[in-house]
C-alpha cells in the first residue's frame, strides 16, 4: 500500500502524518509511508490547500487532520 | 518554513473555493472574469470546476472538505451545479448570473460595471458561509 502525507511540515501536516501511522501500527499494516513536502509535487494532487492524505493514489481527505477512525477506514478499504 | 506556512490571507473569507461554470457565451465568461478577479482581490480562491468534471479525486475532496466555496453559472443551464451533482459535491453558496437580469449572447467584450454587478453579487452570496478561522482548507489555518 502507497500513503502520501501532504503538507509543507507544519504542525497540522505532523499530526496528520502521526494519526497515519498510529492507524497503521493498530491495524497492524504494513505500508510505505511518504511525507510529501514538495509544493509542485502536492500541487499534482489538485488539491486545494493541506493537509491532505493519498492512499493508493486516491486522494482521501483534503484541509484537515483526519480523526484515526477515518484513517483507518480508509486503510482497510484499501487492503 | 512551518511559521510561513502557518500564516493567513487577510480578510474575512480568503479561502472560499470559486468554481465557474466559464463557459461559452458573455455570461458564462462573466463567471470566469468575476473569479479571476476576486481571486486576485483575496477573497477566495478560483478552483478548477474541469477537474470535479474529471473526478480527479484530489479536486473532488477538495470540493467536499471545503468549508467555504460558490459555484457560479452564467445561465439556469446550470453546468457547474450539475457538474458538482455528479461529482458528488454538496452545493454550499450559489449564483446564476442571468438572474441578475444579464441577458446571454455571445459577446465576448465585457464590461467593467457588468463584471462589478457579479462580483458583488458573488459577495452577497457568499454571506452565509462559514468565515475563515479554525476550519479553513488552507495550510495551518
Amino acid at each position: 500500500m502507497e500513503i502520501k502525507v501532504l503538507g509543507p511540515g507544519c504542525k497540522r501536516c505532523q499530526q496528520t502524518e502521526q494519526v497515519v501511522n498510529q492507524a497503521l501500527q493498530e491495524l497492524g499494516i504494513t505500508a510505505n509511508l511518504d511525507h510529501v513536502k514538495d509544493p509542485i509535487e502536492i500541487s499534482n494532487y489538485g488539491v486545494f490547500g493541506t493537509p491532505a492524505v493519498v492512499i493508493n493514489g486516491e486522494v482521501k481527505c483534503v484541509g484537515k487532520v483526519p480523526s484515526k477512525d477515518e484513517v483507518k477506514k480508509w486503510l482497510q478499504q484499501a487492503k | 518554513m512551518s511559521e510561513q506556512c502557518c500564516e493567513t490571507p487577510s480578510g474575512s473569507s480568503g479561502n472560499v473555493m470559486i468554481l465557474a461554470c466559464s463557459g461559452g457565451s458573455n455570461v458564462g465568461q462573466l463567471s470566469n472574469q468575476a473569479a479571476v478577479e476576486l481571486t486576485k482581490e483575496g477573497f477566495g480562491k478560483m478552483f478548477c470546476l474541469a477537474g470535479i468534471g474529471a473526478h480527479l479525486s484530489g479536486f473532488v475532496q477538495s470540493a467536499k472538505d471545503v468549508p467555504a466555496m460558490i459555484a457560479i453559472d452564467g445561465c439556469s443551464i446550470g453546468c457547474a451545479k450539475a457538474t458538482l451533482e455528479h461529482a458528488g459535491v454538496p452545493l454550499k453558496a450559489y449564483l446564476v448570473i442571468t438572474d441578475l437580469g444579464i441577458e446571454k449572447n455571445k459577446n465576448f467584450d465585457l464590461d467593467s460595471e457588468t463584471i462589478e454587478k457579479v462580483k458583488a453579487a458573488v459577495k452577497e452570496a457568499c454571506k452565509g458561509l462559514p468565515v475563515e478561522g479554525g476550519s479553513s482548507v488552507a495550510c495551518c489555518s
